[in-house]
């Protein structure tokens, strides 16, 4: 397995799986993205191909109707989607690290029984939900409640900007049942979408990703029997900061993928744009804009390709996840907003899908763990080095 | 030397401020939202005589300089860069440009028009093929008996929808060197063969209009070719000069608009206990982007200074908009990363400064434009 991590070739099987998504992304996705960002709709008919293609469950065993591939695969395929269509990668990285993997690491068996196969089939989307209000980057300050009746909890709390909320059946979330213990008190359930006493209210409008679904979750006595809970009870805080650490990964493969996607368009135009009797891509200024956005790109994908490889080799993978998440995120901001100044006015239309990157790419340095965040972690882990 | 505004250009500074409060904030995210031309934002400029700030007093206007101006659309763009545009490329590069290279009869027929707002001014230089390369245009003006006949295509015009005067620079002399055969003409939105294309949609200024123009046969008396025949693109370099100072102006007044909801909500805003503004990460952002905003200020204000005395300015105008606009547009990223999840929503209006921002860097040179300039003159 150490060689996993040592080796930058991709394997036959992360070769197919890469055509494959590529082809279905240029093919299948990219024509609807700009339709479901001005409509602030899903990309339907790319949730359906999804389904059929056995994306939705791509990293999970085949006992529980996944496909068996190995993480990296489902990075790539994370990665190649974002190229052409940045909402459809989220929704479908947010429903696999985020909404299945907690059920698949850390549920009982009733749980992985009752979701997962669902899940994997992508009959219905996972959603996790532990931002709140008042509780963002300090996510352990989360007020939502829960209080032990009889053999049941009692949720009372809200959470705020969950994806893939109005097409989720399980929701994993955390409620707090000790102030006393902070973080350690704590727990990790999973709510159905037809629990009495839980809402779904639709999410605020955003700058991109508007093509990607969020909502906000009420819970008014809601009422969970204790086959809800997921892991054990102490732990729940750890179980999310877990899921993240896999999110992560994920989330700077969305990163990766944009900046690439935005390459690949101002590359192209500047190749075909002419000014002052040359293409533009013959002018030092654009040529050395495009010359750092290919080297950012592929140092972003070698963070985030490592921090796949680290995970599916069992080794830990929370630092490196942090980096590559941080990294690929502020690349993907420089290389949409370049893209957008090598397009120049062009880039400012909605015409071309450069102006949706940019607004797309700012969600990659806010949504699980801002970059402060990741810094946090990332200069913590460091700092025990010195200590 | 002195950094003090003068009296009245406080009292400019103080009437934008209350305008931007009165008449624009509270409306600047629905006429985004709805793309709407802010009409009623700009009539009620006018008669707080915005609109002809610059124009000479004998032609209705308040014959004030550029660091008026300055000081004026940094107030508007602080609350709504889509106004702020529209009254910017109608004073600098319209009403300025008039008053500065037109003759006696030009002026008089037009600026008192333009300063009431009767007549809104469109500028037509850049076309689909001449973008930072504006000298390679191809409208053509092909001298008639009486004047001119026009043809050509204009992209990305600023108040294309609304304008009742649009400035058009074409080429008179298709066999001169590269940008010594263009002239600029004043041509009424009602001549027959101009019609206003599709209006783009974009990633900001939404309420702003950007249309393209085309020109089809369009008829322009002689009196309306401004300043000396092919001596156009130096006229065009010249008001380009001034309205860098506008959109560095604008660009201030975003950077303003983002330090300020970011200062607000980091001192709101609590997280681990405390309020944000008390973490470093946040604190040393908010530090940079103010001493950013007073370095690009002081830019635009002496840019403005200098092109108010007559001195050579065009090195201290391409500065300012370069600085200036960058810095914009690290603010804008910083309040909307400061605000996090909630600044990437539309309760919050850094998600609109993020996208209004974006422009600033693009017309009216691009930032690439402006490093030509300044290397150029170094």
């Amino acid at each position: 397995m150490t060689n996993l991590v040592t080796n930058f070739d991709l394997t036959e099987e992360q070769e197919m799986i890469r055509d494959m998504v590529r082809r279905f992304a240029e093919e299948v996705v990219a024509p609807g993205a700009a339709h479901a960002d001005e409509h602030k709709e899903l990309n339907q008919v790319a949730w359906e191909g999804m389904k059929e293609l056995g994306m939705t469950g791509l990293p999970f065993p085949e006992e529980w109707g996944g496909a068996g591939m190995d993480q990296l695969s489902y990075i790539i395929a994370v990665e190649e989607l974002a190229k052409v269509c940045a909402s459809t990668a989220l929704t479908y990285s947010a429903h696999v690290s985020l909404g299945t993997w907690p059920i698949f690491a850390f549920g009982s068996d009733e749980l992985k029984k009752r979701y997962l196969p669902g899940l994997c089939a992508g009959e219905f989307m996972g959603a996790y939900g532990l931002t709140e209000p008042g509780a963002g980057s300090d996510s352990a300050g989360t007020q939502t409640t829960a209080v032990k009746d009889g053999d049941d909890y009692i949720i009372n709390g809200a959470k705020c900007f969950i994806t893939n909320g109005s097409f989720a059946k399980s929701f994993v979330i955390t409620a707090q049942t000790n102030k006393e213990l902070g973080s350690k008190g704590i727990m990790a359930m999973v709510i159905d979408r037809d629990q009495p006493g839980f809402t779904i209210e639709p999410g605020e409008e955003k700058l991109g990703m508007r093509g990607s679904d969020w909502v906000n979750l009420v819970f008014q006595d809601c009422r969970l029997p204790q086959d809800a809970v997921l892991g054990p009870e102490g732990e729940g805080f750890a179980t999310f900061m877990k899921t993240l650490e896999g999110g992560r990964i994920s989330i700077g493969a969305l990163g990766l993928g944009i900046a690439q996607g935005a390459l690949d368009q101002a590359a192209a135009f500047a190749a075909e744009r002419e000014q002052f009797g040359k293409p533009l891509a013959r002018h030092q200024a654009v040529a050395f804009k495009l010359a750092d956005m290919e080297t950012e790109v592929q140092a972003a994908r070698h963070l985030v390709y490592h921090a796949a490889r680290l995970k599916e080799a069992g080794r830990p993978y929370g630092t490196e996840s942090a980096m590559a998440k941080y990294y690929a995120s502020e690349v993907c901001m420089r290389a949409t907003y370049e893209a957008i100044q090598i397009f120049g006015g062009n880039g400012y239309s909605r015409e071309y899908p450069v102006e949706r990157m940019y607004r797309d790419a700012k969600l990659c340095t806010i949504g699980e763990g801002t970059s402060e965040v990741q810094k946090i972690i990332i200069s913590r882990e460091l700092m025990k080095r010195y200590a | 030397m002195d950094f003090h505004l003068t009296e009245d250009q406080e009292m400019i500074r103080d009437s934008g401020r209350e305008f931007a409060d009165r008449v624009l904030r509270p409306h600047a995210a629905r006429l985004d939202a709805e793309e709407a031309f802010p009409l009623e934002a700009i009539q009620e400029a006018a008669e707080s005589g915005f609109l002809g700030l610059t124009i000479p007093e004998e032609f209705g206007g308040a014959g004030l300089g550029s660091l008026h101006a300055a000081v004026l659309l940094e107030e508007l763009n602080a609350a709504d860069a889509s106004v702020g545009v529209t009254i910017s490329v109608h004073m600098s590069l319209i009403c300025s440009m008039l008053a500065k290279h037109g003759h006696q009869a030009q002026k008089e027929k037009y600026l008192p028009r333009l300063a009431t707002g009767e007549l809104l001014g469109a500028y037509c230089l850049t076309e689909p093929q001449a973008g930072s390369d504006a000298a390679a245009i191809r409208t053509s003006a092909t001298k008639v008996d009486g004047g001119y006949r026009l043809t050509g295509t204009k992209a990305w015009i600023t108040t294309g929808t609304h304008a009742g005067l649009f400035v058009v620079y074409a080429v008179t002399d298709p066999e001169a060197k590269k940008g010594y055969g263009i002239s600029t003409f004043l041509v009424e939105a009602s001549s027959e063969g101009l019609t206003v294309g599709k209006k783009e949609e974009k990633l900001g200024i939404r309420a702003s209009s950007t249309t393209e123009v085309l020109f089809e046969d369009v008829f322009v008396p002689e009196e309306n070719l401004v300043g000396d025949l092919n001596g156009g693109f130096m006229i065009a370099l010249d008001t380009l000069d001034g309205g860098r100072i506008g959109i560095g102006a604008q660009s201030v007044g975003i950077h303003r608009a983002c330090l300020e909801a970011s200062v607000k909500y980091s001192r709101e805003r609590e997280q681990f206990g405390v309020t944000i503004d008390r973490f470093q990460a946040i604190a040393f952002k908010l530090a940079d982007m103010a001493t950013e905003l007073d370095a690009s200020r002081l830019l635009v204000h002496r840019a403005a200074w200098l092109r108010d005395q007559g001195e050579p300015s065009t090195k201290a105008c391409s500065m300012a908009k370069l600085y200036a606009s960058m810095a914009c547009n690290r603010a804008a990223q910083d309040a909307v990363q400061i605000h996090g999840g909630a600044g990437y929503t539309k309760e919050f209006p850094v998600e609109r400064y993020y996208r209004d921002a974006r422009i600033t860097e693009i017309y009216e040179g691009a930032t690439d434009v402006q490093r030509i300039v300044i290397s150029r003159n170094l």
